[in-house]
């Protein structure tokens, strides 16, 4: 049914006709909103059998997952920045259990400083957590990729991460078309586990390995991961049967066919690159667009085959590797044929909610297309203020806190974007 | 609840007499068919009370729960000697997932349970450190919303499983590898002290206990009663350590009675906030049999500096004594 509804909202009323029994849930924001609403529906009794527990911080949030899971319930939460961050060794826990845990995260900075914006740091510094991770595009494709969510992580039992980017998607209002519980219960078996707690067959779970399996058990983790290359197009095609729209996959070329340049985003920036390169094929430019939904597994075939006529490619990256650069586009360097001697750039943007505009993709895409932008560029970087800040630390020891430096240098601007 | 503990006066030695009882009052641990939920085989060191007191604690509980049970277990001794693959220990569902999260994992187990619709009963057990430290917040939590789990601390006092190290639950004093037997202030500081049973209770849960494996049917008796109610439930048992205590493994049993015979350790039950029963002190001795026999507290026989302290130590228990009433004044007599 279409709805004008909240991002947060459709994604929680999609979770719920996923049918979660356990459900954790600490604040944080930007997943407020979403929490908030699977905890309406539960109270509401729309929602059940399914108990919604208020935990005390995020690594109790994904701990009580990890036991709810195990005991073999379906188990759901969300979570942001440094919420993840908060987790973090239970995330690690919960994909080395192999557990089927789906957990939305509604993509926000790291601090210090604080920033309650949006970038996509949190969920890249677990990439190598062992969970999956996609990124959605629209609020429709975040409610979409829950559902699949679900059915990808107990196929496999690995946890999934649903990333979607915070206040840009969690709150907006836009159209969701909320499909019905007997298409959730169509498209999503019931949960089986392979491993549960269960005091007729009693198991042991989470023994201590040595040095002559661990190995094994993180290549099965690894091998889990390759056979989700194959199954995410499958249950995305199955998907597009089932409910009558294309939402997840791998990867989603846009303008592909004859591009030279290809620009390589996650998430909803793919809307605003979409725009401008529309405008600059208009102008006779041969740009597209390559959208990563699956950043974990990292589709590097598919990329491969669908980048092999370009000649220029540059990853708008929402994230920075400090130290080294881009991090996406690290990833998309190794899947890239050598042979080919693409040209690269890692564009460093957006960071804690600086927005992105049309002008300033534009500006970025001319470089790369004329082949005179750096391999690492900071879009937008205020670099006087840089510059300010460098001269002042030159000066004196006692410089203070460069953040805050920052700002009285700027004066009162405390919301401003571009 | 009342109840009156059995005293077996006649052995002389305080040790279990089921002979003396009925059959349906005797221990778990007499029953033939008794679960062996942590059976033998295990890695423990000789004399290891928190594999003494987990066997009873858990063996109490599987009878309780006619053995429809789930274990959660936080990193540690308990968890290491009882899992190295693939001789596990455990003849019951156990998970252990990461040191401080013990407590929220029961949660989730009890809640998946809950979902379920099944009367499955869920425990959760860790060491001091997994309990009164790095898990506390977790512990806490599980408290303040009463979710349907038992908790059992095993205090053994330090950090064992890394090598002996200072917990929260270390006592003033105490050599530990990280409060060393050297300086002014030898051993570990004198603090305010982290009392986690009080501070359970303060969490008004409807049951608190500790117990020590010097009185195993007073630990049995806690835990059945603490199966025969619902929600958040702790159960803190005093667990001497052979290996960081510096004490003869056969004397794990005579080391912990000392514990609660001098006042140290204060045997109580309770629940909603309030202390009900103390398992009354005997003969009352002075905290140097106790510490003595210890070579973490060696240090403290030396010098003047020692003396001192083991004079704040017998004021600590003396304070326990008065505060808990363990010492029954017709008893004195």
């Amino acid at each position: 049914m279409l709805k004008q509804i909240e991002g947060s909202r459709a994604v929680a009323e999609t979770v719920a006709l996923c049918r979660p029994e356990v459900v954790c849930a600490y604040p944080i924001s930007p997943q407020t909103h979403i929490v908030e609403a699977v905890g309406e529906l539960v109270k509401s009794g729309a929602l059940q059998p399914c108990e919604y527990i208020n935990v005390e911080s995020e690594f109790a949030a994904m701990s009580v997952a990890i036991g709810g899971s195990a005991a073999g319930a379906r188990a759901y939460t969300a979570t942001a920045s440094q919420g993840l961050l908060f987790m973090v060794e239970a995330i690690y826990n919960a994909s080395g259990l192999g557990l089927p845990i789906v957990m939305t995260v509604a993509n926000r900075a790291i601090g210090a400083p604080i920033n309650i914006w949006n970038d996509h740091s949190d969920a890249l510094s677990q990439r190598d957590s062992g969970w999956i991770q996609l990124f959605a595009e629209t609020n429709q494709e975040a409610a979409d990729l829950h559902i699949q969510a679900f059915r990808l992580a107990e196929a496999l039992s690995l946890p999934v991460m649903v990333c979607m980017d915070g206040f840009i998607l969690t709150h907006a209002y836009e159209q969701v078309d909320l499909p019905t519980q007997a298409q959730v219960d169509a498209f999503l078996p019931r949960y089986e586990p392979r491993q549960v707690l269960d005091p007729l067959d009693p198991v042991t779970i989470g023994a201590m390995v040595g040095p002559e399996a661990f190995t094994e058990v993180r290549y099965l983790a690894h091998y889990r991961q390759e056979e989700a290359l194959e199954l995410i197009p499958d249950i995305a095609a199955d998907f597009a049967a089932s409910f009558g729209r294309d939402s997840g996959g791998l990867i989603r070329p846009y303008r592909l066919e004859d591009a030279e340049t290809v620009v390589i985003a996650l998430g909803s920036v793919l809307g605003t690159i979409k725009d401008v390169i529309d405008e600059m094929r208009a102008g006779g430019v041969k740009i597209g667009a390559l959208g990563i939904v699956s950043y974990r597994p990292f589709p590097a075939e598919a990329i491969r085959q669908a980048m092999r006529h370009a000649k220029r490619w540059v990853v708008v990256e929402k994230a920075l590797a400090v130290g080294m650069g881009g991090v996406v586009s690290t990833d998309v360097r190794m899947a890239l044929d050598p042979a080919l001697h693409q040209v690269g750039t890692a564009a460093i943007a957006g960071l804690g909610g600086r927005a992105i505009t049309k002008d300033s993709l534009h500006r970025l895409f001319d470089l790369v297309v004329d082949g005179t932008a750096e391999p690492l560029h900071f879009l937008d970087l205020n670099l006087p203020v840089v510059k300010h800040e460098l001269e002042r630390m030159g000066n004196m020891r006692r410089s203070g806190p460069i953040a805050e430096n920052l700002l009285k240098h700027l004066g009162t601007v405390a919301a401003r974007i571009a | 609840m009342v109840y009156t503990p059995v005293k077996f006066y006649q052995t002389g030695t305080h040790t279990i007499g089921n002979r003396l009882l009925p059959a349906e009052a005797r221990t778990v641990q007499s029953e033939p068919d008794r679960a062996n939920a942590l059976s033998c085989g295990h890695r423990a060191c000789q004399g290891c009370g928190e594999a003494l007191g987990a066997r009873y604690a858990v063996d109490a509980a599987m009878r309780a729960a006619g053995r429809d049970l789930i274990a959660a277990n936080a990193t540690g001794c308990l968890e290491v000697f009882s899992t190295p693959y693939p001789e596990t220990s455990w003849q019951i569902p156990w998970i252990h997932s990461l040191f401080g999260n013990a407590p929220a994992v029961a949660t989730g187990i009890a809640a998946a349970m809950k979902a379920k619709g099944r009367s499955t009963r869920v425990i959760a057990q860790g060491g001091d450190g997994g309990t009164t430290d790095i898990g506390f917040g977790c512990l806490s939590g599980m408290f303040e919303r009463n979710d349907d789990v038992l908790y059992m601390c095993y205090d053994n006092e330090a950090y064992m499983n890394t090598g002996v190290q200072r917990s929260s639950a270390t006592p003033p004093a105490a050599r530990t590898a990280t409060t060393p037997a050297i300086g002014k202030a030898p051993g570990n500081a004198f603090g305010q002290g982290k009392d986690v049973p009080r501070i359970a209770l303060a969490h008004e849960i409807p049951y608190v206990a500790t117990a020590t494996v010097a009185n195993l049917r007073d630990l049995e008796a806690k835990v059945t009663r603490a199966m025969s109610l619902h929600g958040a439930r702790y159960i803190h048992v005093l667990v001497p350590c052979p290996l960081g205590w510096g004490t003869a493994s056969h004397e794990t049993i005579k080391i912990a009675r000392l514990a609660m015979e001098t006042g140290l350790f204060p045997v109580f039950e309770g629940g909603h906030g309030e202390v009900t029963a103390v398992l009354k002190i005997r003969a009352k001795r002075p905290v140097e049999e106790y510490l003595q026999p210890q070579k973490r507290f060696a240090h403290l026989f030396r010098d003047e500096t020692g003396r001192a302290a083991i004079a704040h130590l017998q004021a600590i228990a003396d304070r326990n004594i008065a505060r808990y009433g363990l010492i029954d004044p017709a008893a004195e007599v």
